[in-house]
């Protein structure tokens, strides 16, 4: 890459464990939790690979106290809640600490967040030096260290992904509304076992007939029928997500009443995606790397095509997000071309969101995020010109800042809900 | 219909209100709660019993009012929403409301579109933030109220962050401003910060109301927020505002079911404390332990001596703190004769003055001062009256003062009232200092106001939490956030020996884990002294030793340290007569303060001229030696200076006459790299090009309005007023690309913008509303790719008749242009490289982003470098200089990589040193900030860091930038010492 030949090159780099595919029978390898059903499954799936995963549940202060120890103070939040899961789970002698492994998804965007690899190795550095770092990423970086995925491999990801999606959709459809208290938690149950009956089956490919049964299972609840606010989550990827990120919001929201509208994680996954395909398009960048882009956004859109229709053939559940709908959401906000970070799928959601009803919204960032900035804070003025309804609390999350602080804000949004729900 | 209560329970403040049938009001009521809510309302609600007793519907309301309703089981209306239905009941032609409480902003709009907003977690401009700024005149709100009536001008002060305001406002009054104006600048602080935080481009007019305590009974800030909005007749400000929510509550509750009053005070009274606040360990678990340690600590101290008796030599030294002033005067044995430690009540000076005096006095003629250093934000002030023989930087003074203590000293941690200095101690230099940063205070004057917003004297606050049984957790930021930690606490029923506690243990945490950044006490040392008036709190300094798990010493006279190096430094180095002011001299010492405007240059700096009467002057508050009135050090080694002329250049100002269309840059990030490009390009195709103004506080106030994010950084917040300049210059389009990536240097693995200068352009356009489609032109561009960006900006622009031919070679002429930029720069950086080296000057790199160039950015820190007799260096100057690097971090990032190459050339030069600039705010710099200072460290260097943001006081930066060369110094001269054996 270098072009003045007369400079030589200095490495500064520690040296640091690497991770190679062999090891895989004599590790147990540590993945942070982000989305609890979704992570149940590809567990699961790792598992039948034959790799020992362990998907990290500590959710007490003490993880955060470490992550404020090993991270930089001014580095996100969502970095911090990871490497303080990490180092709680190694310490509690529950794990071998020389046959041990951490895996962490690596973007490779012009976000800070593609720096979690370095940052994670140095906080593990002087405790624990001999646990590797695995990077979970598609740009060829971290060569030496990464997770060997094949194609095969990708489907069986992206197929759990759809399935967790279904999930975690119906059940918020259904929780709300059961008219047996329990019910929709054991129709999630049902769900899970069932998918990850395919998956030891060897039928997980068979993804319309699996979803059908999700939406069926979700359907087959009790309802009572009542209105109940609606509350969409948006935001930077993890917060959004993580029960440990964002203090429980899901569950806050259903105490409150209200129904949460929670996005797919298949809908950021076509994020980056065609990020790549928009790059080719925005700046005339050719190459096989943009034609297997396009190619593997075809078959990921199609299907998540039909799922749609089995939602609406099926009626009971609003459908998921249609992704080229979402683009042309983005359109009328911001340019697709912001790509760092969640960039342009926040406002998509934002907009898609109050196009079908879920006028209240969460946008969750860890403080300071910097592409939220733009594409969060920055365009909810766009977007209430827009929709006039259209009700945006946007929430930090942070070590320090407080439960009763973030909760009296959304409560303030809830109430204001409440009351064009009464208007109606 | 029954009855209505309602009960407003705030972070400060409990507010009741009892409303009758036909909506009278039979009783209301404002009292602090302490932190006491519980007592606290049912004190006032047995009064309301005793009075009107009956069946009432109940709502609670307020931030701290949630807990209460939740244990209780009684209705929650959420406060903005009791506003609201207070405001519709009782003024229903209101257009908007404003609402100030405790801890909590907010704005209600009305009409045109129904909108309520709170305040996000970064809590500035509230009631608390007013009266931490009282504490910090020594006044109460009242006193300051009264103050601010008086005012004849308004200086400019952060509000967005109580840490921000005080590191306005300290320097004020350490210049001696007068404290009308500065309590007059509070409360406009205060407004500024609702126009931009809150309202954020929505305009705050017609009929608005202002609710809440602080905007009831200060008149000063009703009038700053009238004025400021323009509002006339139409702002409204109710009687009852201050239990407006209260109000509000009780409306909400008429549909709740009537109770008897007796009901709801035994549903409070049976509420019990909850387990969910997490607690540590108590401090000591016995009497006797304490007493153990108090014994420990006792042992090291100075002796005394009878100032009364004692007759001979001694020395003086003062500490003129932030928040306190310190006086010591010792025997040349160390023993001490004098001391003195008082807050400074708005003037050091005078104190320093009066205390002098009595020395003179006590002394009786019989005691010589043979030698005087002052050290201190304060230094240069009370040098200046008092005529002392040596000012040294507080490092320094801190040094020297720890190693009487402990020769073999290798850790030093003061913790101040403002704030906290750490150095490390290798070979008997000071290896590396830090400071804790605008954003991670922590020190002592905040559990001094935490203790008076409790009611409490300091002393007795913490003595309170020496045997607090469950310590709470408070996390470990900064004030704001702890104020907020200890409000869920509160919430929770902690009391308040707990929090007292757990306040000592967040001080010591967030000076250990933030400012020191330590992963683990080990690397602290092992022979640590602490000092600093916060550790002769006794809960602190055992949180510290907790956390460390080690024994420090503390000497008795740890609030003196400072004062007391400043005394041996004096010792040490004077030579003939002391110059410290006689007897005689010190009873004619007058002095008179005014405050101006300097003129001299654009900066149009607030300056404070301090004339003593001898008719000598002391200038404060100026940028650059010219508001002294000295000649300023030469530009001549300052790249800073050479690349603000040399950009500019780079616009020829063609086409004035005839443009095919005037184009706007603003002048601000990315446009600060690329205007070469831009200028030739537009220039060439026939425009003409106009720049923003210049950027200046004002400029940021201009565009403050529509500014989203209050947490983005300084540059980015900057730019709306650049744009605001360039919509009132009258010019056709702005033009701004959004980048994704930046230009390939070919040193990094990638080659990225930052996403705030990537995609800024979306941020203005959508909360300007002054920008549309046709004057605000931001493609999307990656200059890498040639051929596609000619094809865009043809598409652009080939309604001005332009040929694609012509564009192409239009953007030649702008590339050729930035390579001609660059070469100069370079060339320029190797000059004033080897200049220095000729004169024997030490050179630094200030190296930031090249939108640090901008002197509102950097506040002038270049020209306090040359002041120092420093060379000036940038990172875009020299990082070809630099060898290509392999880092740890993702090297991602085009001017980031710029860094890492600068610093591997600093690393290997000797007379070259490094200072990064960092923005506020900046999350990229969270991961560059340690690559840089691993480089630098590998070679023995060492990495000095300044944060920077909207604040523009140098003081802090002084100290930084002093101590740094007093290490250089430090070692060079070791360096020759070991050379010579």
């Amino acid at each position: 890459m270098q072009s003045d030949e007369s400079k030589q090159v200095i490495d500064f780099r520690d040296d640091y464990p690497r991770w190679k595919d062999e090891y895989k029978s004599e590790y147990k390898i540590l993945i942070p939790d982000m989305l609890p059903w979704h992570f149940a499954i590809i567990e699961q799936l790792l598992k039948l690979e034959g790799y020992d995963v362990e998907i990290l549940k500590n959710d007490t202060r003490a993880v955060i106290d470490e992550g404020l120890k090993h991270v930089h103070n001014d580095t996100c939040y969502p970095c911090l809640c990871v490497v303080g899961q990490y180092i709680d789970a190694l310490k509690s002698g529950k794990y071998d600490v020389n046959r041990t492994a951490v895996m962490i998804s690596q973007s490779g965007g012009g976000c800070r967040a593609s720096n979690y690899v370095p940052l994670i190795r140095k906080a593990l550095k002087a405790q624990f030096p001999n646990v590797p770092v695995i990077s979970l990423n598609f740009s060829g970086l971290e060569k030496d260290s990464s997770f060997k995925i094949g194609l095969k491999l990708l489907l069986k990801l992206a197929f759990a992904i759809f399935y967790g999606d279904s999930i975690m959709w119906c059940y918020n459809q259904t929780r709300p509304y059961e008219a047996v208290n329990g019910a929709a938690d054991a129709a999630r149950k049902q769900a899970m076992d069932e998918v990850i009956a395919a998956y030891k089956g060897g039928n997980y490919k068979n993804y319309k007939k699996i979803n059908a049964r999700i939406i069926s299972i979700f359907a087959s609840v009790e309802r009572v029928n009542v209105k109940k606010v609606k509350v969409g989550v948006v935001g930077e990827i993890y917060v959004k997500y993580s029960y440990l990120g964002n203090n429980h919001l899901e569950e806050f929201l259903l105490s409150e009443d209200c129904e949460p509208v929670v996005p797919a994680l298949m809908d950021f996954v076509l994020y980056c995606i065609v990020n790549n395909i928009n790059d080719s398009n925005l700046y005339g960048k050719k190459g096989v790397f943009y034609t297997a882009n396009r190619l593997l956004y075809r078959v990921l859109y199609g299907m998540q095509k039909k799922i749609i229709a089995q939602f609406k053939r099926e009626g009971t559940f609003e459908p998921i997000h249609d992704f080229e709908h979402l683009r042309r959401c983005a359109d009328k906000v911001i340019n697709q071309g912001v790509k760092m970070g969640e960039g342009w799928l926040i406002p998509a959601e934002m907009a898609a969101l109050a196009e079908t009803g879920t006028e209240n919204i969460v946008c969750a960032q860890p403080f300071g995020c910097l592409p939220n900035h733009i594409a969060g804070k920055g365009v909810i003025r766009t977007l209430k010109n827009m929709y006039s309804h259209e009700n945006i609390v946007a929430v930090d999350y942070d070590p320090s800042a407080t439960k009763v602080n973030q909760e009296n804000r959304i409560k303030l949004m809830i109430a204001t809900a409440r009351e064009h729900l009464g208007g109606e | 219909m029954s009855n209505l209560l309602g009960i407003d329970v705030g972070s400060t403040t409990v507010k009741v209100v009892a409303i009758d049938e036909k909506l009278n009001i039979l009783y209301k009521s404002y009292v602090r709660h302490f932190a006491r809510v519980k007592e606290t309302v049912l004190a006032e609600l047995n009064k309301v019993n005793m009075l009107y007793p009956g069946d009432y519907s109940v709502s609670v309301t307020g931030s701290a009012g949630l807990g209460l309703s939740q244990r209780s089981g009684l209705n929650f209306v959420q406060e903005v929403q009791a506003a609201f239905i207070a405001i519709r009941r009782y003024y229903p032609s209101a257009d908007a409301a404003v609402e100030l409480g405790g801890e909590d902003a907010k704005i209600i709009f009305i009409t045109g579109g129904t909108e309520q907003r709170m305040n996000g977690s970064c809590a500035g401009g509230t009631g608390a933030f007013i009266d931490q700024m009282a504490t910090l005149l020594n006044v109460s709100a009242e006193e300051m109220d009264k103050l601010a009536l008086n005012a004849h001008k308004i200086y400019p002060i952060a509000s967005r962050c109580g840490v921000f305001a005080k590191s306005d406002i300290q320097p004020l009054i350490n210049q001696g401003a007068a404290k009308e104006d500065i309590a007059a600048s509070i409360f406009q602080s205060v407004v500024d910060q609702t126009v931009s935080g809150l309202a954020q481009g929505r305009r705050i007019k017609g009929n608005v109301l202002f609710l809440g305590g602080p905007l009831h009974f200060l008149k000063g800030l009703q009038l700053a927020f009238k004025n400021t909005l323009g509002l006339g007749d139409g702002a409204i400000f109710p009687e009852d505002a201050p239990c407006f929510m209260a109000i509000g509550a009780a409306l909400n509750s008429s549909s709740e079911k009537p109770l008897p009053l007796e009901d709801v005070i035994k549903k409070i009274s049976d509420v019990r404390e909850s387990d969910d606040i997490v607690t540590g360990e108590p401090l000591f678990s016995s009497r006797e332990e304490y007493a153990e340690f108090v014994a420990r600590h006792r042992a090291t101290n100075l002796n005394f001596c009878d100032i009364a008796t004692y007759s001979g030599d001694a020395y003086l030294g003062v500490d003129s703190g932030s928040t306190t002033t310190k006086l010591i005067l010792i025997t040349p044995d160390c023993r001490i004769l004098y001391s003195h430690y008082q807050s400074n009540n708005g003037q050091p000076l005078d104190i320093v003055v009066e205390k002098l005096k009595e020395i003179y006095a006590l002394t009786g003629g019989r005691v010589k001062i043979r030698g005087s250093a002052v050290t201190g934000y304060g230094e240069d002030l009370i040098r200046a009256a008092i005529k002392a023989d040596f000012g040294i930087v507080e490092t320094v003074a801190h040094f020297k003062a720890a190693l009487h203590f402990n020769p073999k000293v290798d850790f030093i941690i003061d913790i101040g009232g403002q704030d906290i200095k750490c150095f490390k101690i290798k070979n008997g230099a000071i290896d590396s200092i830090m400071l804790n940063e605008a954003c991670s205070s922590g020190c002592g004057s905040f559990i001094q106001t935490f203790a008076k917003a409790m009611g409490m004297e300091i002393d007795k606050f913490s003595q309170e939490g020496l045997f607090a049984k469950h310590p709470v957790e408070l996390g470990s930021r900064c004030t704001v956030f702890m104020n907020s930690s200890v409000k869920q606490a509160q919430k929770e029923g902690a009391s308040i020996a707990d929090i007292s506690a757990g306040l000592s243990s967040s001080i010591v945490k967030n000076a250990i884990y933030k400012v020191i950044r330590a992963a683990s006490a080990d690397e602290l040392g092992q022979n640590i002294v602490v000092q600093g008036g916060t550790f002769l709190n006794d809960a602190v300094l055992r949180s510290f030793e907790k956390e460390t798990g080690k024994q420090v010493i503390r000497p008795g006279i740890a609030g003196l340290m400072g004062a007391f190096g400043a005394a041996l430094y004096a010792m040490e180095n004077i030579s003939g007569e002391s110059t410290v002011l006689s007897e005689d001299m010190l009873k004619n010492f007058t002095y008179k303060s005014l405050s101006a405007n300097c003129r001299r240059c654009t900066s149009n700096c607030n300056i404070n001229v301090i004339t003593f009467g001898d008719g000598s002057k002391y200038i404060s508050g100026n940028k650059c030696e010219r508001g002294a009135g000295l000649k300023p050090a030469s530009d001549e080694l300052d790249i800073y200076a050479y690349k603000q002329q040399r950009l500019l250049q780079c616009v020829k100002g063609e086409n004035k006459t005839s443009p095919a269309a005037r184009v706007g840059l603003p002048l601000q990030l990315g446009m600060y790299e690329q205007l070469p490009i831009w200028a030739g390009f537009f220039e060439s195709l026939g425009f003409e090009v106009v720049l923003s103004e210049k950027s200046s506080r004002q400029l940021y106030f201009k565009g403050q309005h529509t500014v989203a994010s209050d947490t983005v950084c300084y540059p980015a917040k900057l730019i709306h007023g650049h744009i605001e300049s360039l919509l009132d210059a009258g010019v056709d389009f702005i033009f701004m690309p959004c980048e994704s990536y930046n230009l390939d240097e070919r040193d990094s693995l990638n080659h990225y913008n930052c996403p705030v200068v990537a995609y800024y352009p979306e941020s203005l356009k959508a909360n300007n509303e002054r920008l549309n489609d046709k004057n605000f032109i931001m493609p999307y561009l990656d200059l890498n790719q040639t051929a596609n960006t000619v094809k865009k900006l043809y598409a652009l622009f080939k309604g001005y008749g332009v040929s694609k031919k012509q564009v192409a070679a239009a953007l030649a002429e702008g590339f050729a242009r930035l390579d001609s930029y660059h070469a100069d720069v370079r060339a320029r950086g190797e000059y004033i490289l080897n200049r220095a080296r000729g004169l024997g000057k030490q050179s630094v790199i200030l190296a930031g982003r090249p939108y640090h160039l901008d002197n509102e950015i950097n506040h002038g820190i270049n020209k306090l470098l040359t002041s120092l007799g420093m060379a000036v260096l940038s990172e875009d100057s020299v990082f070809e200089l630099g060898n290509y690097v392999k880092v740890n971090v993702l090297n991602q990032w085009t001017y980031h990589a710029r860094l890492y190459r600068a610093a591997e050339f600093a690393s290997r030069t000797d007379d070259v040193n490094l200072v990064q600039l960092v923005s506020f705010g900046c999350g990229i710099d969270a991961i560059t900030a340690d690559q840089v200072c691993a480089i630098l460290e590998r070679t023995g260097k060492l990495y000095t860091q300044i944060k920077i943001d909207e604040i523009n006081n140098l003081g802090v930066v002084k100290i930084r930038l002093r101590s740094m060369l007093a290490a250089i110094e430090e070692s060079k001269r070791k360096e020759e010492r070991d050379a010579k054996r």
